[in-house]
């Protein structure tokens, strides 16, 4: 099993980016009968969500939310010496972003910066390596960056995905301190669901093609996409989510000998209404332990998390609370966290 | 009535429908992906179980859904 815990390491705040760019799903009828599209945005939940325009991409996300976050905590930039990116939907495909975000940020050559090519599980993933680089004392303050364009993944004539993705970016800043209490986190993988949510066609195994970037009806319901756009398997996911989420979340639960009454907040990935809401009636929890931007937001991937905390947290993260985090989602991969927050400074949300 | 027509109904929001074991109830007006995610839940809340998506393709009628949720509560 893998399980990491940190004692006096944590957030010192956090920031989120969005794009001004709104969607409105009711209004997002190009593809789809109002009928149909009524239906869905009923079922998931979703009534906003942000798109990027062109020429944005997720590392901007993440460079508005890093200056942002850096000015509020009045950092010095020299005292910063880790960037991590968290990402599927990458400026290139090399360099890594993270590195071009070092430059972009005025940030010292002594900084050591990677990406991480993680999707929903990945800002407990992302969290847990920054926490155990920073725990080794070689780094002062690790900026992690969370940001995704997952609009531009999948096919906006596919209604399986059409109306669940937006865009965002998030920076934490994660030092060490002795205020902050314990952090326990759990990773998990199961590759052989690989092909429950994935993008066929673009990387080396299957590289690009004219084929490959030709739309085409891909089922039985009329659904059209490329081989290049992202694809999920709806059902399968929400099986694999019901099977295995609950589970690991007791684990942890119960090796760190935790309940629910010493939990603050509950911060799922935010995937769906539906799916959230009966993971959250299957686990019992209070409804207002698990706060929800899905309606405003969608699902941004491995951005949903920290954007929860931004927008639903912001003045109800003084003093010292203990958050359980979990992530999951392509890979499949699952991450939970139960992480102590010590006065986290939630910057107000930026709209570029 | 059977616990599984039941929860079918519920999944679909059929109330007023009469179900036969031989209805292939993919073909109700009613079913559509959406409502295969309430199934989902329903069955999870209802019998602890989860049905796959290869082995879920291949049921046809009512009374198969009730042998594979019969199957999977057995073993």
């Amino acid at each position: 099993m893998a399980t990491l815990s940190f004692n006096n390491i944590g957030a010192l705040g956090l920031c989120a980016a969005v794009p001004r760019n709104k969607i409105d799903n009711l209004k997002h009828t190009q593809n789809f009968s109002s009928k149909d599209v009524a239906e869905v945005v009923s079922k998931i939940g979703v009534e906003e969500r942000r798109f990027a325009p062109e020429g944005m991409c997720a590392s901007d996300l993440c460079y508005a939310a890093a200056e942002k976050l850096i000015a509020d905590l009045n950092i010095d930039k020299s005292e910063i010496d880790l960037i991590v990116f968290v990402s599927q939907t990458t400026d290139f495909r090399m360099p890594a972003t993270s590195i071009l975000l070092q430059d972009k940020l005025k940030l010292g050559k002594q900084t050591a910066a990677f990406d991480i090519g993680l999707g929903c599980s990945g800002f407990v993933y992302g969290m847990s390596i920054v926490y155990s680089l920073v725990n080794s004392g070689g780094f002062k303050n690790a900026l992690l960056l969370n940001g995704e364009t997952r609009s531009r993944v999948y096919s906006q004539k596919d209604r399986k995905t059409a109306f669940l993705f937006g865009d965002a970016g998030t920076a934490v800043m994660i030092s060490k301190h002795e205020k902050f209490g314990k952090s326990t986190f759990d990773l998990n993988s199961d590759g052989s669901l690989g092909d429950l949510i994935k993008m066929d066609h673009g990387g080396y195994r299957n590289p690009t093609t004219p084929d490959s970037l030709t739309e085409k009806v891909v089922d039985e319901y009329g659904n059209i996409r490329s081989g290049e756009h992202g694809y999920m398997n709806g059902p399968e996911v929400f099986n694999f989510v019901i099977r295995e989420i609950p589970r690991s979340i007791k684990s942890l639960m119960k090796q760190t000998e935790n309940d629910e009454s010493k939990i603050d907040f509950f911060i799922f990935h935010q995937a769906n209404t539906f799916m959230n809401n009966y993971l959250a009636e299957k686990m019992k929890l209070p409804k207002e332990k698990c706060p929800s931007n899905i309606r405003d937001f969608g699902n941004t991937s491995s951005v949903s998390i920290p954007l929860a905390i931004a927008t639903e947290l912001g003045d109800k993260l003084n003093g010292s609370k203990t958050l359980f985090l979990s992530g999951f989602g392509v890979g499949m991969s699952w991450a939970n966290a139960i992480v102590s927050f010590q006065d986290c400074k939630i910057s107000p949300l930026v709209e570029i | 009535m059977n616990k599984v027509i039941e929860v079918l109904i519920e999944a679909l929001e059929i109330e007023n429908k009469e179900v036969k074991l031989t209805d292939n109830f993919k073909e109700y007006p009613e079913w559509d992906s959406l409502s295969r995610l309430s199934l989902i839940a329903l069955m999870d809340e209802a019998f602890e179980i989860q049905i796959d998506d290869d082995t879920f393709k291949k049921i046809d009628s009512v009374e198969k859904l009730i042998a594979e949720v019969e199957l999977r509560m057995t073993k």
